[in-house]
């Protein structure tokens, strides 16, 4: 299934010039009718919020000198996608890129990734060095650290040498964003798969994928799997379905996350939805950037919801009272049903806060974590309930299941 | 906190979380609008009627960290 974006890749080293031309076939020449193609082909973005690409390339094209970002941050800690496609595919997403630039009359293209997919990019970008006509200029930078790191705003403020913490819109990057330019930030996924509808068409795009998410999907599976990886799925695959992707379960499965830290806890068996934005919003979940992470049944969705809520309160960009001391509070809640040291009324805070802190603040990120922990709350109400009476279950001490990286940078600077 | 989607667009309070420092002043001058949290940060419904105006010009004034303003609604 992997025929898209990951069409011709084997192992893990970049895909050369002529492979890569071998594969897809070569660029056509790029106009702003690319906008057009775009918006009937109905990509959504790749990075989290799942907009509309059209409509933005349409806003950037409007402006004057506009940037384009290549968004390759990659907070979520168990995604490797966007890294993957820099890693392996680097002239598709560079196809991409500079279609995307071209389309909306810019100049300036500025790839923010770490500095191992930067690597990879600048041999790629050397690669094409000989044969280059009036391609607009690519400079490659570091991505910053942290889960907020990645957020658009922030993203900008990282490049123009400033702390990576979002600001308040409005104004929109589209509108004012990298140095008061025009500024088209798009996820690295969604620029790859920009760069193949500019070859094919809108009309081919949509022959995968559902009306409301047309297209294939880059997910990453993990946890309870026998093959953790990226895979790329069309939009609208049944989720009971991506555990046996990834080579099947290693034990019976408690609950699948699905959409990363922003995302929502699901029954295991996915609750008969399907990988499409329409479908899970009615379960309070989303597609998200396509984490899928596979709780099995000897980890404690407890202890693990417990662990995540205190991660993403310390990726508070620290700015936004809401955030800070309500995600603070929130996994002090948790902390204590993981420990049975609830006092009463607890249960009643969690719901409370839970609702209390979506749409506070200056990003999505107490939204997303609110998500996260109204369906924690539903799905796991018997183990937090038990938690509280009785302390450690036999699953409070297996090795984590969800990766949570140190502290990051970005809350150090706060 | 959600707007209300019936509502004619009028003005509406708009907050820069990031500049709020959760005095809570302006919940004082604007109840009928504004009410704080558990933390004591503002949770604010923005339709401002013409009959709230002036209270809620006053709390956009004496807000100390000018992190409140009354700006034309948008449309939808
Ligand atoms: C807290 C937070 C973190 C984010 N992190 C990332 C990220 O690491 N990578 C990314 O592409 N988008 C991230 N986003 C979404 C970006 O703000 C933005 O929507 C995206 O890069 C736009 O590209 P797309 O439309 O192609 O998805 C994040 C958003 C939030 C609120
Ligand atoms: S909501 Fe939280 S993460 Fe987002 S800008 Fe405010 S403090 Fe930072
Ligand atoms: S008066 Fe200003 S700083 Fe104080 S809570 Fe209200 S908006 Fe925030």
């Amino acid at each position: 299934m992997s025929d898209r974006l990951l069409a011709g890749l084997a192992g893990r080293n970049p895909v050369g010039l002529g492979r890569h031309l071998a594969v897809h076939g070569p660029m056509p020449d790029v106009t702003s009718e690319l906008v057009r193609e775009v918006t009937r082909a109905g990509l959504r973005g790749r990075g989290g919020a799942g907009f509309p690409a059209g409509i933005k390339l349409a806003a950037v094209a409007e402006g004057r000198r506009p940037v384009v970002i290549v968004n390759g941050t990659e907070g979520e800690p168990m995604s490797a996608k966007d890294r993957s496609l820099l890693r392996r595919t680097p002239h598709l997403v560079l196809d991409g890129a500079l279609a995307a630039a071209r389309a909306v009359g810019a100049h300036e293209v500025l790839f923010c990734a770490s500095p191992q997919a930067n690597a990879v990019v600048a041999a790629a970008l050397a690669e094409r060095a000989a044969g280059s006509r009036r391609e607009p200029r690519v400079t490659v930078l570091e991505s910053a650290p942290g889960y907020v790191a990645g957020e658009e705003t922030a993203v900008i403020a990282h490049l123009e040498g400033r702390a990576p913490r979002p600001r308040v819109t409005p104004p929109r990057p589209a509108q004012q964003g990298y140095r008061k330019r025009p500024t088209l930030v798009q996820n690295v996924e969604t620029l790859a798969h920009i760069g193949l509808i500019a070859r094919h068409g809108a009309e081919w795009f949509r022959e995968r994928g559902t009306s409301d998410r047309p297209g294939t999907t880059l997910v990453t599976i993990s946890g309870a799997v026998q093959a953790p990886g990226v895979y790329e799925v069309a939009s609208g695959m049944p989720l009971a379905d991506l555990s046996r992707l990834a080579g099947g379960l290693t034990e019976p499965a408690r609950a699948l996350l699905v959409g990363g830290y922003f995302g929502a806890w699901v029954d295991e068996d996915g609750a008969g939805m399907t990988l499409d934005d329409a479908d899970l919003r009615r379960h309070g979940a989303a597609v998200g950037a396509g984490v899928i992470v596979v709780l099995g049944a000897s980890a404690c969705p407890v202890a693990e919801t417990a662990r995540l809520a205190g991660y993403m309160a310390g990726e508070s960009a620290g700015q936004c009272g809401p955030c800070v001391h309500g995600l603070g509070s929130l996994a002090g809640v948790l902390d204590r049903f993981a420990t049975a040291r609830t006092v009463p009324g607890d249960g009643e805070r969690l719901v409370r806060w839970t609702e209390m802190v979506s749409g506070r603040g200056a990003c999505a990120h107490p939204d997303g974590v609110a998500r996260m922990l109204a369906s924690a709350t539903r799905l796991f109400r018997t183990e937090l309930e038990e938690h509280a009476h009785h302390g450690a279950c036999s699953g409070c001490a297996a090795p984590a299941t969800l990766v949570l990286p140190g502290p990051s940078r970005a809350r150090a600077a706060a | 906190m959600t707007r209300r989607p019936t509502a004619p667009p009028g003005e509406e309070l708009v907050l820069d979380p990031i500049a709020c420092t959760g005095h809570g002043l302006c919940a004082e001058l604007l109840p009928e609008r504004i009410v704080l949290d558990d933390w004591g940060y503002p949770m604010i419904d923005p339709q401002v009627p013409a009959s709230l105006r002036e209270h809620a010009l006053r709390a956009v004034k004496a807000c100390p960290a000018l992190a409140l303003a009354l700006r034309q609604a948008r449309a939808g």
